[in-house]
């Protein structure tokens, strides 16, 4: 944790510290203190005074049907893009691991739609898939589907869950093809020698070897699926048709903005807080253990 | 045997550029459709192929914006996305690495809990206490200015995390080696620290720009004013509702000239990028 031999000081290392010491407090420590607050106070409608109502506000947020159908779209959203682009990421990081011509080319062809921001992938995908316009939207009618986004609220989904997880594509490739990487070539030489077939030898060896990178990337997809999807929601369905693409960040943001329950609006950052820390918690006891190994 | 393996071979090529069209159409669609014509476009008669438009779509949307309304041109957008990138990058790792500096070579009272109180923002992105952060920011009179756009981006411990770990693997030997030589905490950490730090600090650069270039809810609360729009922002204010209206070439064009910068850096400085994300998600 510390150097053996340190300067002696008594005042510049507070000097030092100082800094970050300040933005901390009073960017991340006061507002997450009056999140909390707020979240156990009850306003009046006009703003004049304010009650200590303990958990009331949770016990309404959690009792609102909205809430709970946000909760269930948001896991299920970050299911739904996880699992896409965690596959599709790791088939095209196998065999970008295979000793390939123009290995070096292929990886920096995949990795850049990483540094493409949210919204823009928003407009990208909401170009090609505009009703009226769109060039897939074209193809998908000739084959027979009614695509129509704006009035459909799965089809609403398909289209928020598509977009984001063709930007976490290249994140994923890119730790598949490290952790891939990381696997000792002796290891898969035995398999071969033992007569694996490579689909074989995939799920037999490279997979459990790849458990941690994938529970990683898992953890990681959601925290992404939850918070990052924000601006792809945003450019492209605003949170509708009839909150069918509502998750819960967009959620604390649309409340927000109409104003009115500020009691209500604390309470839902707080149980954001909360999954994030126990997500983050879940990550670190993995970490730990993956290091003590 | 062989044989086999040579048609694992076409087909993992064959798999990979099916990855790689998959990612690129969409960007490529936007780069062609911002070279054609509007109406052509509204009626759903693109072509695939770039247009003629392409200088003509570029400058407007670059130094006049969208017609129609007092939209700002996207040339502004690019500038505040710009300093709000660099401010973020630079601040977080100024503000990081002399704080790590202190609670690695200092032994002081309240060391270890200083470190926890800046350990413990790791876990919390800004969205989670977005209102009460954008109350502080307004009460501050920080609305509409660089400072609350980039301030609330600097409070985190990423940064501090990583400098901290790589100051713990410079050898005791070099703070003996400039004691000896006379040198106080201010010239160790000039002459000695910061140049080892260099590649730490430029791939964790790489990852803060793109991390900054990229925030989007948060100027979206915090900007009112037209001049005062990241690119990020721009983009959204210009998809009307009504299909109708949205000038698709200047949208298009505002989506890609946004991604180039971000996507520049990532393929130029590949090697630092993927360490810096390596390094910051351990």
């Amino acid at each position: 944790m510390q150097k053996q031999s340190v300067f002696q000081s008594r005042l510049l290392p507070y000097a030092l510290v100082a800094p970050q010491l300040a933005v901390v407090l009073i960017f991340f420590y006061w507002p997450a203190a009056q999140a909390v607050l707020q979240s156990f106070l009850l306003q009046d409608a006009f703003g004049l005074s304010t009650t200590f109502v303990w958990f009331e506000n949770y016990r309404e947020l959690l009792s609102q049907p909205d809430y709970f159908a946000a909760i269930v779209r948001t896991f299920v959203f970050s299911i739904a893009i996880a699992g896409a682009s965690l596959s599709l990421a790791l088939l095209l990081a196998v065999m970008a691991d295979k000793p390939l011509r123009g290995g070096a080319l292929y990886r920096t062809l995949l990795i850049w739609p990483y540094a493409v921001a949210p919204p823009v992938v928003g407009v990208l995908w909401v170009f090609m898939l505009n009703p009226s316009l769109g060039i897939l939207a074209h193809g998908l009618r000739t084959i027979g589907i009614d695509w129509n986004p704006l009035l459909d609220g799965d089809q609403a989904a398909a289209l928020i869950i598509v977009a984001a997880a063709w930007k976490q594509i290249s994140y994923n490739f890119l730790f598949f093809l490290a952790g891939l990487q990381s696997i000792p070539k002796s290891v898969m030489e035995a398999a071969a020698i033992d007569g694996a077939r490579p689909v074989r030898r995939f799920w037999t060896v490279t997979f459990p070897l790849l458990s941690p990178t994938i529970f990683f990337l898992l953890v990681v997809n959601i925290v992404y699926a939850f918070f990052d999807t924000f601006g792809i929601i945003d450019t492209i369905t605003r949170g509708g048709p009839a909150k069918a693409t509502e998750t819960l960040v967009y959620k604390v943001y649309v409340d927000g903005l109409l104003g009115g329950n500020l009691g209500s609006s604390a309470a839902q950052s707080v149980v954001l807080m909360a999954i994030v820390i126990l997500l983050t918690a879940v990550q670190f006891r993995f970490v730990e253990r993956k290091v003590t190994y | 045997m062989v044989e086999h393996e040579g048609i694992r071979r076409y087909v993992a090529h064959l798999i990979l550029w099916i990855g790689i069209a998959i990612l690129a159409f969409p960007v490529y669609l936007a780069f062609v459709a911002s070279t054609q014509d509007n109406a052509v476009i509204a009626n759903g008669q693109m072509s695939l192929l770039p247009g003629g438009h392409l200088l003509e779509t570029y400058y407007k949307t670059i130094f006049v914006g969208t017609s129609g309304s007092t939209r700002e041109p996207v040339g502004t957008m690019l500038l505040n996305s710009f300093v709000m990138a660099m401010l973020i990058a630079l601040g977080k790792i100024a503000i990081s690495i002399i704080s790590a500096y202190a609670i690695v070579y200092f032994r002081f009272p309240f060391r270890m809990p200083i470190f926890w109180i800046i350990f413990i923002t790791l876990m919390l992105p800004v969205e989670v206490r977005i209102y009460p952060t954008y109350k502080i920011v307004a009460d501050l009179h920080l609305l509409d200015s660089y400072a609350g756009l980039s301030l609330p981006l600097i409070a985190s411990a990423t940064a501090t995390l990583l400098f901290r770990q790589f100051f713990m693997t410079v050898p005791e030997e070099l703070l003996e080696a400039s004691r000896i030589d006379g040198a106080g905490p201010f010239r160790f950490f000039w002459d000695t620290l910061l140049p080892l730090s260099r590649t730490n600090m430029a791939a964790l650069f790489v990852i803060l720009f793109i991390l900054g270039w990229n925030q989007y809810l948060w100027p979206l609360l915090i900007t009112t004013r037209d001049d005062m729009q990241t690119i990020q922002i721009g983009i959204r204010k210009m998809i009307t509702t009504t299909d109708a209206l949205t000038e698709w070439p200047v949208v298009l064009a505002t989506a890609v000239l946004a991604m180039l910068p971000p996507v520049f850096v990532v393929v130029v400085m590949q090697k630092l990028f993927v360490r810096g994300l390596v390094e910051t998600e351990k």
